[in-house]
C-alpha cells in the first residue's frame, strides 16, 4: 500500500515536470514576438536550461522526500531531523530572498548608505530570536508557534488567533513574492507573467504536497548555496576592479554616480549618508522596529526551529544563519555600489527612452534589475543565466517554506485542534494538510495575479509589521510572563493585528498611494510597529491582570511547568504523543 | 512531568543558578543589541549631518562603518551567546536533569 502511493506520487511528480515543461515552452512561444535583440534571446535560454537543471534536480530530491514523509511530524518538521548547520543555512535561505537579494542592492544601487539601513534591520532580528526566541521556543512546541503560545493557554481562542495572524503574514509575503517572481521571470526568461506564476504556483506544489518540510527544507539549502557563491564571484569581481579597497570603491562610485544621474559631485556624496529612506525619523524607528521584531514573529520561520532535534541545535541554527545572512548582506552592499561601477554607465543596461520620459536613470527591466545586469557585465552570458536561474529559485523555495507554514495554520491549527477539538487521527490530518496546500497554492496564484502591479518592498514591510505587532507581542508575553492569560493574549493579539493593519491602510502608501481616496492620509506615519506593538503589549497586559476568572488563576498556576519544560526541554520526546 | 518534579526542579540550587545566568546574559545582550540598533536608528533619524560626516577626510562617511560594524556585532553576540550557553550553561541543565532523576528513582516514582 505504502509502495503502491509512494509510486502514484513518482507518477504523477513526473507527470507535473512535464506540464511544467509545456507551460514554459508554450509560454516562450507566446513570448517569441516580444523578444527583441537577439542576443537577449540566447541570455534567456542560458537561464532557462540553469533554471530546469534546478528544477529537475530539486524533483529528484522532492521524489527521495515523499518516500519519507508519511506522518505529521515529517510533514511539518522533516521528522525533526535536519541537523543545527543544515538548519541553519536554509533559515538563511529562507531569508535571503528575492526581495533582499534584489531588493536591498538595487537600493543600494539607487540610494548607497539607505540600502544599508534595510539590511542592519533584517540582521538585528537576528540576535533577538536566539536570545529569547529560539531555545524556548524549540522545548515547547511541536511544529508551529501557535503550539508555544497555546501551551498553557485555552486552545481553541489562542490557537485560533495564533492562525489567523499567521496566515495574514503568510498571506502579505506570499503576494510579495508571487508578485516578484512573475515579474522578475518575464524579464529574465521573456515569459509571459501568468503563466509565471502559475508556475512557481505549481512548482511550489510539488514540493510542499510531495515532499513536506524535508524536500523544502533541501531545496532552500540548495537555493542558498547556490546564492551564496553567486553573490561572493558578484562581489569579488567588484573588489577585484577597486584592488581590494572599499575607499577606492566608494570613490570611483561618487564619481561614476555624479555622472550617471547627471548632478554635482558634491550632491552625488550623499548617497554616503543617510538620505530620503528615513527623511521622517519616526518612520525610520518604526521601520527598525518592524524589521527586529517582526523577524521573532514570523511563521515560516519560527517553523524551521522544529525541524531540528533540541534546543541546543535550534542555537546552532540561529548562529550559522546569521552568519551567512550578515555575510550576504555584506555582499549586497558590495554588489550595490558595483553596480553604480558597471552598470549604471553602460548604455547596453540602460532604457535610454524610459529615461528621457522620466529624467532619471532608468535600468532595463527596471532598477531591481541592477543585481542582474552586474552578472552580465562581471560574469558574461552564462553568468548572467546562473544568476537569473537563482533568483527565480530563490522565490520558488521561499514561497514553498511560506505555503508549509501556512498550511500548518490551517490543517493543524485550524483543522486538528480547533475544528476536530484534537479528536482527529494523524492521517486525517495530513490529508487535510495536503488539501490546504493545494488551496494555499491556487489562493497564491490567484493574489499574484490580482497583485500584479503592487510595490513589492512594500508588501514585504507589511508582513513583518503584522508578524511584529500581533505575533511578536503575544509569542514573548506567553513564555516570559506568568500573568498572561487567554483573555490578556487574544485582545492584545487582535488589538495588534487590527491597529497594524488599520494603520497601513490610513497610512499614506496604500490611504494616497494605493486607493486614492484622498489626497493626504488620515495616518501620518508609514510604518505601524512603532505604535501598534506597544499598544499591543499593554492590551495583553491589561487584560491579563484584571482576569479574575478560575481559568485565568490555573493559567498563571501552569506557568510554572511551562518554565521547567521551556528551560530543560524535558518531556520534549514525549510531546509527539500528546 | 508532574507538579512535585517541577517543584524538585525549580528548587534545584543549579537549575537556579542556570535560570538565573541565562537570564542575565539574554537580557544583557539584548540590552546591548537594542541599544546600539536603536541609537544608530536615533541617529539615523535626528542627526544625519554626524553620519554623512567623514571619518577621516576621505569619502568614506562614519554612516559606513557603523552600519557594516552593527552587522557583524549582530554575529558576534550571537556567537558569544552560543558559546556561554554551549559551555556553562547547558552543564548545569545536564546537572540538574541528572540530580532531579536521581531523587525520582529513590522515591521510585518513576
Amino acid at each position: 500500500m505504502k509502495k503502491e502511493c509512494t509510486k502514484m506520487k513518482g507518477i504523477s511528480l513526473n507527470a507535473l515536470f512535464l506540464a511544467i515543461i509545456g507551460l514554459f515552452a508554450s509560454g516562450l512561444a507566446m513570448a517569441a514576438p516580444d523578444l527583441g535583440v537577439a542576443e537577449q534571446q540566447a541570455t534567456n535560454w542560458h537561464a532557462i536550461i540553469m533554471f530546469m537543471i534546478f528544477v529537475g534536480f530539486t524533483l529528484v530530491i522532492t521524489k527521495w522526500a515523499a518516500k519519507q514523509t508519511q506522518s505529521t511530524e515529517d510533514f511539518y518538521t522533516a521528522g525533526g531531523g535536519i541537523s543545527g548547520f543544515q538548519n541553519g543555512l536554509a533559515i538563511a535561505g529562507d531569508y535571503m530572498s528575492a526581495a533582499s537579494f534584489l531588493g536591498i542592492s538595487a537600493l543600494v544601487f539607487s540610494s548607497g548608505f539607505d540600502g544599508l539601513l534595510y539590511s542592519l534591520g533584517f540582521m538585528v532580528g537576528w540576535p533577538i530570536v536566539l536570545f529569547l526566541v529560539a531555545e524556548r521556543l524549540r522545548n515547547l512546541g511541536r511544529f508551529n508557534l501557535s503550539d508555544v503560545v497555546s501551551f498553557r493557554l485555552e486552545e481553541k481562542p489562542v490557537r485560533t488567533l495564533a492562525a489567523f495572524s499567521s496566515l495574514v503574514v503568510v498571506a502579505f509575503y506570499l503576494i510579495a513574492q508571487m508578485v516578484g517572481a512573475g515579474q522578475l521571470i518575464k524579464l529574465l526568461f521573456g515569459l509571459n507573467y501568468n503563466i509565471a506564476v502559475i508556475v512557481v504556483g505549481l512548482l511550489m506544489t510539488a514540493y510542499v504536497l510531495f515532499g513536506g518540510m524535508l524536500a523544502t527544507t533541501w531545496v532552500q539549502i540548495i537555493k542558498a548555496v547556490l546564492l551564496l557563491s553567486g553573490a561572493t564571484f558578484m562581489a569579488f569581481m567588484v573588489m577585484k576592479a577597486v584592488d581590494f579597497s572599499f575607499s577606492n570603491m566608494f570613490t570611483e562610485s561618487i564619481g561614476v554616480y555624479s555622472e550617471a544621474h547627471k548632478i554635482s559631485l558634491s550632491e552625488a556624496t550623499k548617497i554616503m549618508g543617510p538620505g530620503k529612506l528615513t527623511e521622517n525619523p519616526i518612520d525610520a524607528l518604526s521601520l527598525g522596529l518592524a524589521l527586529m521584531f517582526g523577524t521573532a514573529g514570523l511563521p515560516h520561520i519560527l517553523m524551521r526551529f522544529f525541524t531540528v532535534k533540541d534546543a541546543k541545535e535550534a542555537r546552532k541554527s540561529v548562529v550559522v544563519a546569521t552568519g551567512f545572512i550578515g555575510y550576504f548582506y555584506l555582499l549586497t552592499f558590495i554588489i550595490g555600489f558595483g553596480a553604480i561601477l558597471f552598470v549604471s554607465n553602460n548604455p547596453q543596461f540602460l532604457d535610454l527612452a524610459k529615461a528621457a520620459m522620466t529624467g532619471n536613470l532608468e535600468l532595463i527591466g527596471g532598477n531591481n534589475m541592477a543585481a542582474v545586469h552586474l552578472s552580465d557585465a562581471v560574469g558574461g552570458d552564462l553568468f548572467m543565466g546562473f544568476i537569473s536561474a537563482v533568483a527565480f529559485a530563490t522565490i520558488l523555495a521561499v514561497v514553498a517554506g511560506l505555503t508549509l507554514s501556512g498550511v500548518s495554520a490551517i490543517s493543524h491549527d485550524l483543522y486538528a485542534n480547533v475544528f476536530k477539538k484534537g479528536q482527529t487521527t494523524p492521517a486525517s490530518e495530513l490529508r487535510m494538510s495536503r488539501i490546504a496546500t493545494i488551496g494555499l497554492a491556487i489562493f497564491a496564484i490567484i493574489l499574484g495575479v490580482l497583485f500584479e502591479k503592487q510595490n513589492v518592498a512594500f508588501m514585504v514591510g507589511l508582513a513583518f509589521s503584522v508578524a511584529a505587532c500581533a505575533n511578536f507581542p503575544v509569542l514573548v508575553l506567553s513564555m516570559f510572563w506568568k500573568g498572561l492569560t487567554t483573555r490578556g493574549a487574544v485582545i492584545g493579539g487582535v488589538v495588534g493585528l487590527v491597529g497594524a493593519v488599520i494603520l497601513i491602510v490610513l497610512s499614506k502608501a496604500v490611504w494616497v498611494d494605493t486607493l486614492a481616496i484622498s489626497e493626504t492620509a488620515p495616518n501620518p506615519f508609514n510604518g505601524p510597529a512603532l505604535f501598534a506593538m506597544p499598544l499591543s503589549f499593554l492590551c495583553c497586559w491589561f487584560f491579563s491582570i484584571t482576569d479574575k476568572t478560575a481559568r485565568a488563576e490555573a493559567e498563571r498556576k501552569a506557568f510554572d511547568a511551562q518554565f521547567v519544560r521551556s528551560q530543560t526541554g524535558i518531556g520534549i520526546s514525549g510531546a509527539s504523543d500528546h | 512531568m508532574d507538579d512535585s518534579q517541577v517543584e524538585r526542579i525549580l528548587n534545584n540550587p543549579k537549575f537556579q543558578e542556570m535560570v538565573s545566568r541565562k537570564r542575565k546574559l539574554s537580557w544583557t545582550l539584548t540590552a546591548i543589541m537594542l541599544v546600539i540598533y536603536v541609537g544608530f536608528m536615533l541617529l539615523v533619524g535626528y542627526n544625519k549631518a554626524f553620519l554623512s560626516s567623514s571619518v577621516s577626510g576621505g569619502v568614506t562617511t562614519w554612516g559606513i562603518p557603523l552600519g557594516l560594524g552593527i552587522i557583524v556585532l549582530s554575529f558576534v553576540l550571537c556567537a558569544v551567546y552560543s558559546y556561554i550557553a554551549n559551555h556553562k550553561l547547558d552543564p548545569l541543565n545536564e546537572d540538574t536533569l541528572r540530580e532531579v532523576e536521581a531523587i525520582a528513582h529513590e522515591k521510585g516514582m518513576h
